[in-house]
């Protein structure tokens, strides 16, 4: 080594040292700061889905509440439900309700509380067809089952008398990673389609029957984009803010409706007239003349019992904030808003939380 | 007798001097320190190794103790019932990584070759340059970049072409979506080409000025030149080279999934869509809420450990055998 990589490889190390130190001490100032204005952070983590939802709000919920900070980690539904059985979260949310099995695993308790209706829309690409397919509960569960291969089916052919539907092969499209978008779209299919219930079945990943993976909304979206003759399913906001035509969908009723904010809200609302108090239920195929089909609720899930007190009221202040007057942040952002009916089951489920 | 023990004396004041020589010599406690320091990182390797393998072993007990060997045989993943099997993935990670291999190898030591002997010096720098910067490429871009362009080129270009001629055979078979085994294999290819030329680069450049020239001298062309010369002397490194683009491959997860098609099928035709051990442990692992579904994953990573593992142990046992045969220089 010569002198002068020497002296450089030592200056190098002071530098280091200097600036490791200088972090170490800024830390430690911020933290006294902190704690001497008595801020208060929630930690809480899961749903992918409800994220940017929960930024906007918790943004919003900040600027009202300078002393409260919210910690949102999106690290999946599966993952906030682990992190509240563990009890290192103060809340989780997830797409899909937790099982008696699992609510009994968490050792301060869960209660349920729907944040947000989510809508999702069947996304296809076929040449010659920009507008206006018409879905039924049979072809959609029949193209996802293998049955209908091509889109010039007799059946597609009969729902849709005014479209030039093309000889060319369906190239069905699913979420390769796990979702809680694949849970509610097998969850509508399996309610839907007994063939479907026995030989797939309901889950955040299924075997699927025929088609291929996109990894994540924006995979999803891309193959379908990419490939014609191919469909696929996709949360609203996702298919209208990248413009990719979707179907209308025929709901319980027998009537065509394209999946909007609204539809999703009535198809909540519907559900809402015989909801168990707990809220764990499927709102997939509701009843009401413009109710859409594939519609999912987002739950936050609360533990029952808080240890500390001032950190149970900051949190049940906060969600009772998020689905009531957090609610006018929704629609801008493509999330369907809660039904009152639900707000009210939801205000007797907070008022149990101790 | 006398002069012996002369000699031995001689020899040991000799070697005392040399010692307190040495002994003298200032920073002779940093030839120790540095050494064990450099053993202890040594040793962290072996450490992170067999931890990572027992660690790994541990987490997947259930699904070892309850499918056993059938894991690795079965074709079956289904979520749902709770029924996993990683043959698919295992396929579809070493067939796609072979595709890529038999594709970039070739293309890697022809740039290469042609970078080292054949290239105008304005063009040498500015091509090494760009290779390089391809390398520091997240594989993220190129797995959005293969999804929205290559894709739709391969479908378009190469498999409709392919499959209306060959359609067919099994091979080519199934409809021409651009998604599958073939645009993962050629999408691989891509981003390992620029480590094989980098360093297949490096080992042709060392191969001895005198023997090329020499050679030409007798009167030998540049084709003489590389075939005999330069190739045999550069053959056990450009093997190398290749074995650490196969890893790379082998590991390859974000790239590979956009474009694989994500379906755990064995399917005959390289159009088919097929599944990787890596991606399917990125796709699924977040949302894996029952024990034996996480831990069946946790062994396929096992599993992709084990056949990193096998394949560049065999891979390494070719370079012996090539590099025995191989000396460098002029032969037959």
């Amino acid at each position: 080594m010569s002198k002068k990589w020497k002296w450089f490889s030592i200056g190098m190390v002071a530098a280091m040292t200097v600036v490791v130190s200088a972090c170490g001490s800024n830390q430690g100032e911020t933290s006294d700061n902190s704690s001497s204005s008595k801020e208060i952070t929630i930690t809480a983590a899961g749903s992918t889905f409800v994220n940017p939802l929960f930024s906007k709000m918790f943004s919003e919920y900040n600027k009202l509440h300078p002393e409260i900070k919210i910690n949102y980690q999106s690290i999946g539904s599966g993952g906030g439900v682990k992190q509240l059985t563990e009890g290192t979260i103060d809340f989780a949310a997830s797409d899909a309700f937790m099982s008696d099995e699992e609510i009994g695993a968490v050792k301060n308790g869960v209660v349920h509380i729907p944040v947000t209706v989510g809508a999702e829309a069947i996304i296809y690409n076929i040449d010659g067809v920009d507008k206006g397919l018409k879905l039924t509960q049979e072809t959609i569960s029949d193209i996802y089952l293998g049955t209908i291969k091509k889109w010039n089916d007799p059946k597609l052919k009969a729902d849709n008398p005014d479209l030039n539907l093309p000889d060319l092969e369906i190239t069905p499209v699913y979420r390769s990673d796990g979702s809680g978008t694949t849970a509610i779209f097998t969850d509508y299919l399996s309610t839907v389609s007994p063939e479907w219930k026995e030989k797939v079945g309901q889950g955040k990943s299924v075997q699927f029957p025929v088609g291929v993976g996109g990894k994540g909304n924006e995979g999803v979206a891309g193959q379908v984009k990419q490939t014609p003759g191919s469909i696929g399913y996709a949360e609203l906001a996702y298919a209208e803010n990248n413009h990719i035509n979707y179907a209308q969908l025929r709901n319980k009723d027998g009537k065509f409706v394209y999946p909007s904010l609204e539809a999703a809200t009535i198809a909540a609302d519907d559900a809402a007239q015989n909801m168990p108090a707990d809220t764990r239920v499927s709102i997939v195929e509701k009843a009401g003349e413009k109710a859409y089909g594939i519609v999912g609720i987002s739950w936050a899930l609360l533990n029952t019992n808080y240890a500390d007190a001032t950190k149970k009221q900051v949190i049940t202040d906060l969600i009772k904030w998020v689905y009531r007057d957090g609610q006018q942040y929704s629609e801008p952002l493509f999330y369907a808003k809660i039904p009152d009916g639900i707000a009210k089951i939801n205000d007797d489920n907070v008022a149990k939380i101790k | 007798m006398n002069s012996h023990a002369q000699l031995q004396t001689e020899v040991q004041q000799n070697a005392s001097l040399q010692q307190k020589i040495y002994q003298k010599r200032r920073f002779r406690w940093m030839d120790h320190g540095f050494k064990w320091l450099t053993f202890s990182f040594g040793c962290i390797i072996l450490i992170m190794f067999v931890w990572i393998i027992l660690e790994l072993t541990n987490e997947s007990k259930q699904s070892i103790s309850k499918f056993g060997l059938g894991f690795i045989f079965s074709q079956d993943w289904n979520p749902v019932k709770g029924e996993f099997g990683a043959l698919p993935f295992i396929y579809g990670t070493i067939v796609s990584s072979l595709i890529a291999i038999i594709i970039a190898a070739p293309i890697s030591i022809g740039i290469a070759l042609f970078l080292n002997e054949m290239a105008p010096k304005w063009l040498k720098q500015p091509v090494a340059f760009m290779i390089e910067l391809l390398a520091a490429i997240p594989s993220i871009l190129y797995g959005l970049w293969g999804l929205f362009v290559m894709v739709p080129f391969i479908r378009d270009w190469l498999q409709k072409p392919i499959s209306k001629y060959l359609g067919g055979f099994p091979l080519f078979s199934g409809a021409p979506i651009g998604l599958g085994m073939l645009t993962a294999g050629i999408l691989l290819a891509i981003m390992i080409i620029p480590i094989i030329t980098a360093l297949a680069r490096d080992v042709i450049r060392v191969v001895p000025t005198l023997q090329k020239e020499g050679y030409l001298a007798l009167g030998a062309t540049k084709w003489e030149v590389i075939w005999k010369i330069i190739l045999p002397f550069a053959r056990p490194g450009i093997l190398g080279a290749c074995i650490l683009g196969l890893g790379r491959a082998l590991g390859e997860t974000m790239a590979v999934t956009m474009v694989i098609g994500n379906r755990a099928e064995i399917k005959a035709s390289l159009f088919a869509p097929g599944h990787s051990m890596a991606a399917v442990i990125a796709n699924e692992f977040t949302e894996a809420t029952d024990d034996i579904y996480l831990s069946s994953l946790i062994e396929i990573g096992l599993l992709l450990f084990l056949v990193t593992f096998v394949l560049n142990a065999g891979a390494r046992f070719l370079i012996w055998t090539v590099a025995k045969g191989s000396k460098g220089g002029v032969k037959g």
